[in-house]
């Protein structure tokens, strides 16, 4: 149990790190943020400086520590403040609204990616030298293209040019979210494309970290000693090899998610998807500061959940991260 | 061809079975497609300014010349104001590049003072380091450089050169610190000390040569993830965007509906030189970790050198005891073996 109380602890501090980060750029940074505003809509009038100052809580008031104070207890209610551009609505409603897409595709596509590559992993790294081994220089490239670029040709492809797909947004225009199937139906339809993006891309990495590690394991005595036993083949992949290559890949499952999901963000603008990859490329274009902000946050505790449910994982799958704790 | 120099050069640091000429010839077939790539994008970054047909900026007014699709005048087509795509794509490849290759060097500079410092000082000061190194690695870089950059006035090639040279060291810090750990206590670290060397001058002349590969693979990665971010980052509008690089190009070509007017020969040439780039450094970074772990190289190969099937040799204990520590396969193994504040195996193992 202390293993997971010190990892607990670990994630306290990095939150705690992303919240003070958090506060201090606005405070550090050389730009103004009403001034910006101002600039972006010249009809303001110049009194409405300090109504701006106000909403946004850059006018300082107080000492520091004070607001310091203050804003962590406003981020424990979840109150990011007002929205700039759809003012009068709180940047939390917009969370709310755009938090439940993003989560359903990004979260289902990259664990399906993940199930997938390590899958074609265990088989390249077993059988290596193989077709499907051979085959992995060329999904590397697949790799190496940037996620919205890939989304951009995809929807060329499939909705520009053959009209199997979409062309983006999250459901068919005309119906109101609910639950119900018509509504649901046409969701899960105008996702399949942005989901078909997500493991394409993110699926060699998976598959190549995999297959070395699965090299590496297949390599080891046990390993031999199983083959030597005259165990089926199938026993000794998986319970034998797979079983301690997993390990490695899923630590490298709980860090890699910081990439997979701001590159998946990235991805939703291109096909207008209603996530908060959107709300984002929205807030960054019309200087949304209070937005940004609330965003960074929002992803950061996000992938700290998921570390943390790895790490349970990981306390579950491995008998020896438990005896390490018995022992002490 | 500038890019393969390094990475040929340190191959010496390995122990080899006979260092003949015909390196090259003997290098993985990853790393030669890799390095024929990057070369290709290096001399198209240096001279390609130069020879660029019009001026990326011109917006031609002769109105068949908006959107006008690859012919003999302009190779790649035209955009909507008539710019010129080619001229456009070579610019963008050296500013590109440029940045790509300044943050990787700064950052890898910072990496080898973070991760080497913590593992020879050890103690406090290690436990602070690695545990600041891992929460970088946790906190999603890309949402933070956006409210980075989005208060800046300037967004310009400085500043995202700062911003992100300053959020892409941590990876390699944990990777150089956990070779350091290693190396710290061998012998012939041991024996410069005793013959009294200065602790600089160990750090200098025994243990940075000795991480060489190390240190030109994590260069590799952090060029990869330059390219990356700043590539996305001016796609959303984080950038200068009255500079031509490959992410300001793809950025107007959204913006101003590339794909719903069809007009693909504007779009897909900078996402395919970005995907190119992004191919050539992951081969080559490959073909570094497959020549210092014989293991992970393609079994083809061994049966070609051999005349006939023989799986890849079993490292040496000591490269195996190397290899874990490079590239792709050891970043991942190792940098999540957690921070030596929170978790003991990586220290134990080390010591």
């Amino acid at each position: 149990m202390s293993f997971l109380l010190r990892r607990l602890g670990f994630y306290a501090v990095t939150a705690w790190v992303a919240l003070t980060i958090n506060f201090f750029i606005p405070r550090a940074m050389p730009g103004n943020a009403v001034q910006s505003i101002m600039a972006k809509f010249p009809d303001l009038q110049p009194s409405a400086y300090q109504a701006l100052e106000a909403m946004l809580g850059v006018g300082h008031p107080g000492s520091i520590w004070h607001q310091y104070g203050s804003y962590l207890v406003d981020v424990a209610h979840f109150n990011f403040g007002t929205d700039v551009t759809q003012y009068p609505t709180q940047v939390s409603t917009l969370l709310a609204e755009s938090i439940p897409w993003t989560l359903t595709l990004v979260g289902s596509a990259t664990v399906i990616a993940f199930l997938i590559g390590t899958g074609l992993g265990i088989v390249a790294g077993w059988r290596h030298g193989g077709a499907l081994d051979r085959a992995l220089p060329g999904l590397m490239f697949l790799q190496a293209i940037p996620y919205f670029f890939f989304a951009l040709i995809l929807l060329e492809l499939f909705a520009s040019k053959l009209h199997v797909f979409p062309l983006g947004q999250g459901y068919g225009e005309g119906l109101v979210p609910g639950w119900h199937w018509a509504f649901i139906g046409s969701a899960i339809y105008h996702s399949l494309l942005p989901a078909l993006t997500i493991v394409l891309t993110s699926i060699a990495g998976w598959m190549l970290q995999m297959r070395n590690v699965m090299i590496t394991t297949t390599g080891e005595d046990y390993v031999i000693a199983g083959q030597a036993k005259g165990l089926h083949n199938r026993r000794v992949i998986f319970t034998y090899a797979a079983r301690n290559a997993i390990l490695p890949q899923l630590q490298g499952f709980g860090l890699a998610l910081g990439f997979v999901v701001s590159g998946a963000l990235i991805m939703e603008i291109v096909f207008s998807y209603p996530g908060i990859g959107l709300l984002l490329l929205n807030a960054v274009s019309s200087n949304d500061y209070p937005l940004m902000q609330a965003i960074f946050l929002v992803i950061t505790f996000a992938v700290l959940v998921a570390n943390m449910i790895v790490d349970l994982i990981i306390v579950f799958a491995d008998p020896r991260a438990r005896a390490r704790e018995a022992t002490r | 061809m500038t890019a393969i120099l390094p990475i040929t050069a340190d191959t010496a640091a390995l122990p080899q079975e006979d260092a003949r000429p015909g390196r090259w010839r003997r290098m993985p077939a990853k790393a030669k497609v890799g390095a024929v790539l990057l070369g290709l994008f290096v001399l198209a970054a240096i001279i390609g300014p130069l020879v660029a047909p019009y001026d990326p900026g011109f917006q031609n007014p002769a109105p068949g010349l908006s959107l006008h699709a690859p012919y003999g005048a302009h190779l790649l087509g035209t955009t909507q104001t008539g710019q010129d795509v080619l001229s456009q794509l070579l610019t963008g490849i050296r500013l590109t590049g440029e940045l790509a290759v300044i943050v990787g060097v700064v950052a890898t500079a910072l990496s080898v003072i973070v991760g080497v410092t913590a593992a020879f000082l050890g103690g406090v000061w290690d436990e602070v380091l690695s545990l600041v190194s891992n929460v970088f690695l946790v906190i999603p870089a890309l949402p933070l450089l956006i409210v980075l950059l989005g208060y800046l006035q300037t967004k310009g090639q400085d500043a995202t050169i700062l911003v992100l040279s300053g959020l892409g060291w941590p990876w390699g810090a944990r990777v150089i610190r956990a070779q350091t750990l290693a190396i710290r206590n061998r012998d012939f670290i041991a024996a410069a000390r005793e013959t009294g060397e200065k602790s600089w001058r160990i750090i200098a002349f025994e243990i940075i040569p000795n991480e060489v590969s190390l240190i030109a693979a994590s260069f590799v990665n952090t060029v990869l993830y330059a390219i990356g971010a700043s590539v996305a980052l001016a796609f959303i509008g984080v950038a200068d965007l009255n500079s031509w690089s490959l992410g300001t190009m793809l950025y107007w070509a959204e913006s101003q509906q590339a794909l719903q007017l069809g007009a693909w020969w504007w779009f897909v040439p900078p996402g395919v030189v970005v995907a190119l780039m992004g191919a050539g450094l992951v081969l080559l970074n490959t073909g570094i970790d497959e020549l210092g772990n014989p293991r992970l190289r393609d079994a083809s190969s061994a049966s070609r050198i051999a005349g006939h099937w023989l799986p890849p040799a079993d490292p040496t204990p000591v490269l195996a005891e190397l290899s874990r520590h490079r590239g792709k396969l050891a970043g991942f193994v190792h940098s999540f073996s957690r921070s030596s504040l929170l978790d003991e195996t990586e220290g134990g193992q080390a010591r």
